[in-house]
């Protein structure tokens, strides 16, 4: 689940993490009422999104006219920002923080985050902040600093100092610094954060470290012991099919294509998709019923599945293990009967009394192709499409 | 010979009162597989699906004998669970349940470093020597006893090559099915090492999907270590980037964790790859032969 750069730096705010004072707005009136309060001669404006690279995309502006605060969160405010992190529709701007201004006297980077090779957190450090890490990453790896916690024996002072020196802090910077990522650290475990990013981390004409930014992505399964964050999550950041999908314990991503797939398990799932491509056609998204693909399972896929206006087939793959083939046949056919859906259907099923199955789905509907195995559903699927 | 589990292993089940737990250790005694006993904290000294149930893992340790444990508690309690049968020293945990949080399995992972214990999972299918011993939740009728050892991050594409192994005629010497999270257990590369030292695998099928870098690892091993010949599929190479595809771990993020990335480290180290999932059985039946 991500969080918003308001709601993380609120969550630095009380972590003792140092930001500059600044508040969030939903209309362009109180945008500039918080900066008539936050005082001084420089404000930025910055777009609530899901999102990084909203810099380069427009969604961060700096202003020394306090009446353009209130004319530039007015232009973002209801508009979508489109970044390269975003699909070509952007997000939605419902909300814009609006922060004093500083001087830089230098940026860098600084995340925490949970490193799955090395099976702990690790935090990645740069001297060159403000940039996409990942390009810094590529072209000069020797600007990137790593440091793994030892899960055992937990955070070394010691390894925290020597971060800093490489980054070329001394003294008083280098004790804030150590301070920074400890909090970070505590921080991170206390809110079952997978990433912390500060991008940049700066440090101003008074010499002290500012978190200038800040993203946090907090790990989904860990939510049923994180309630107070759950209020924070922000379901208009995200794909609405794939919102309803998580509603109903379906797990579902949209895709560019025209060929709908529902299949139970993860990997099949992702396999089906694969397979779509491998025969020429474009997958319309992932959907993963899960192991009990019941009926009202497969009428609520059929639902999300026909919202996407794109779709000109669907491919349904089941490898009925411990859930018979007749069941999810009946299923399909009860959920069939309900909707009205013209489009072909292509069904591949194995397993337990699947002969018995394939009958029930013949009778079922015109639009319903049997298929023998996944090589012969996904041509299927890719003939009827393309031929229609 | 098989790997990990055989006949004579005995399991018990934490959770065994529970809805799924019932169900499956259900249907794991109608394939053979010694359950002997349960744990559920509360229903201590009750009978359950015919073998006792205890409050915990070191009680059921100082009445019974048992080497596995297949967990089935949601994930709320599953991270004590866990901790519980390490505690207990038990050899080999399997863990089903979906949903631990990974900084948990931080936790756990330590944990094991100075334990006797194995665990596979969390997120899995779990583990089956066919007609021997089925821990976990795959349909035990596809199996059929052979030489093909499987190894899979997910668990219907672990039932598609089982399906197609058992097809073609060469069965399944064991399965384990590793599981989808991003922090687990056992790894590819431990179970490689146990098939290659296994007398009844001819040969592996190894199913990755998208993210991390554990194919990639495997590949490495594979070059180094392993004599047998290995099929390998990778789910996910039509996926988007910065999306999770259902499993915790399947995410590629940023230039990290493709299916592209991970063949290509399996064909450098002499894998047998696949593109599509329904050629698993048939490369490796052509391989072997």
């Amino acid at each position: 689940m991500n969080l918003h750069e308001f709601q993380s730096k609120e969550l630095f705010l009380n972590a003792g993490i140092p930001i500059l004072k600044g508040a969030v707005a939903a209309s362009a009136v109180k945008a500039k009422s918080i900066a008539e309060q936050l005082g001084g001669d420089t404000w930025v404006i910055k777009a609530q999104v899901h999102a990084g690279g909203r810099g380069k995309a427009g969604g961060v502006k700096i202003t020394n006219n306090i009446d353009e605060v209130e004319s530039i969160a007015s232009s973002m405010l209801g508009s979508r920002l489109i970044t390269k992190q975003t699909d070509q529709n952007g997000l939605p701007i419902d909300c814009v923080y609006v922060e004093c201004g500083t001087e830089i006297r230098s940026e860098f980077y600084l995340s925490l985050l949970i490193d799955r090779a090395k099976e702990s957190w690790t935090f990645i450090a740069s001297s060159e902040g403000g940039m996409d890490i990942e390009v810094v990453a590529d072209e000069t790896p020797n600007k990137i600093l790593k440091y793994t916690v030892n899960p055992i024996d937990g955070l070394s002072e010691a390894e925290l100092s020597h971060m800093a020196t490489e980054l070329g802090f001394m003294n008083e910077t280098t004790i804030e610094f150590i301070d920074i990522t400890t909090k970070l650290f505590l921080l991170a475990k206390k809110t079952d954060a997978n990433l912390i990013e500060i991008n940049p981390l700066i440090i101003d004409t008074t010499n002290h470290l500012i978190a200038l930014d800040s993203k946090i992505t907090i790990d989904s399964n860990a939510l049923f012991r994180q309630e107070v964050l759950t209020h924070y999550k922000d379901p208009n950041q995200e794909n609405a099919l794939e919102v309803k999908a998580t509603n109903n314990d379906l797990s579902y991503v949209s895709l560019d294509g025209d060929i709908a797939c529902m299949v139970n398990g993860a990997g099949l799932a992702m396999a089906t998709m694969d397979l779509i491509k491998l025969h020429g056609g474009e997958p319309a998204n992932f959907l993963d019923v899960g192991g009990g693909a019941t009926t009202e399972r497969v009428k609520v896929a059929f639902e999300i599945i026909m919202e996407n206006p794109n779709v000109k087939g669907i491919l349904i793959n089941i490898f009925g293990g411990i859930v018979r083939c007749d069941v999810i046949a009946s299923g399909i056919t009860e959920a069939l009967k309900e909707s009205k859906i013209d489009i072909p259907i292509v069904v591949r099923l194995e397993g337990t009394n699947v002969d018995l199955a394939k009958d029930m789905l013949a009778e079922a509907g015109a639009q319903i192709i049997p298929a023998d195995d996944l090589t012969d559903a996904a041509i299927k699927i890719v003939t009827s499409v393309k031929g229609s | 010979m098989s790997v990990l589990v055989n006949a004579s292993s005995k399991i018990i089940c934490q959770g065994i009162t529970g809805s799924q737990g019932t169900f499956h250790t259900e249907q794991c005694i109608e394939y053979g597989t010694q359950i002997v006993g349960g744990v559920t904290p509360g229903r201590g000294g009750q009978e359950h699906l015919g073998v006792p149930v205890f409050n915990s893992v070191i009680e059921a340790k100082e009445n019974i004998e048992f080497e596995v444990s297949m967990i089935f508690v949601p994930p709320k309690f599953a991270t004590d669970a866990i901790m519980a049968a390490i505690e207990a020293e038990v050899e080999l945990i399997v863990c089903i349940t979906e949903g631990i949080p990974v900084q948990d399995m931080i936790e756990i992972k330590a944990s094991l470093k100075n334990s006797s214990s194995v665990l596979l999972g969390p997120n899995c299918p779990g583990i089956i020597t066919p007609d021997e011993s089925k821990i976990g939740i795959m349909p035990g009728f596809i199996h059929q006893k052979g030489s093909i050892g499987i190894i899979s991050r997910s668990g219907t594409l672990t039932y598609e090559a089982v399906h197609q192994t058992t097809k073609y005629g060469l069965g399944q010497s064991t399965c384990i099915g590793i599981g989808g999270d991003p922090i687990k257990g056992l790894n590819f590369i431990d179970c490689l090492e146990l098939f290659e030292s296994d007398t009844e695998t001819q040969g592996i099928v190894l199913v990755g999907e998208i993210g991390g870098s554990d194919e990639e690892k495997a590949a490495e091993y594979i070059k180094e270590h392993v004599t047998k010949p290995v099929v390998a599929y990778i789910a996910g190479v039509s996926a988007p980037p910065g999306k999770r595809m259902g499993h915790a771990g399947a995410i590629v993020t940023g230039k990290e964790g493709t299916a592209d990335s991970k063949y290509e480290a399996l064909q450098e180290a002499g894998v047998h790859t696949v593109e599509s999932p329904a050629l698993i059985g048939e490369k490796m039946k052509s391989v072997l032969s």
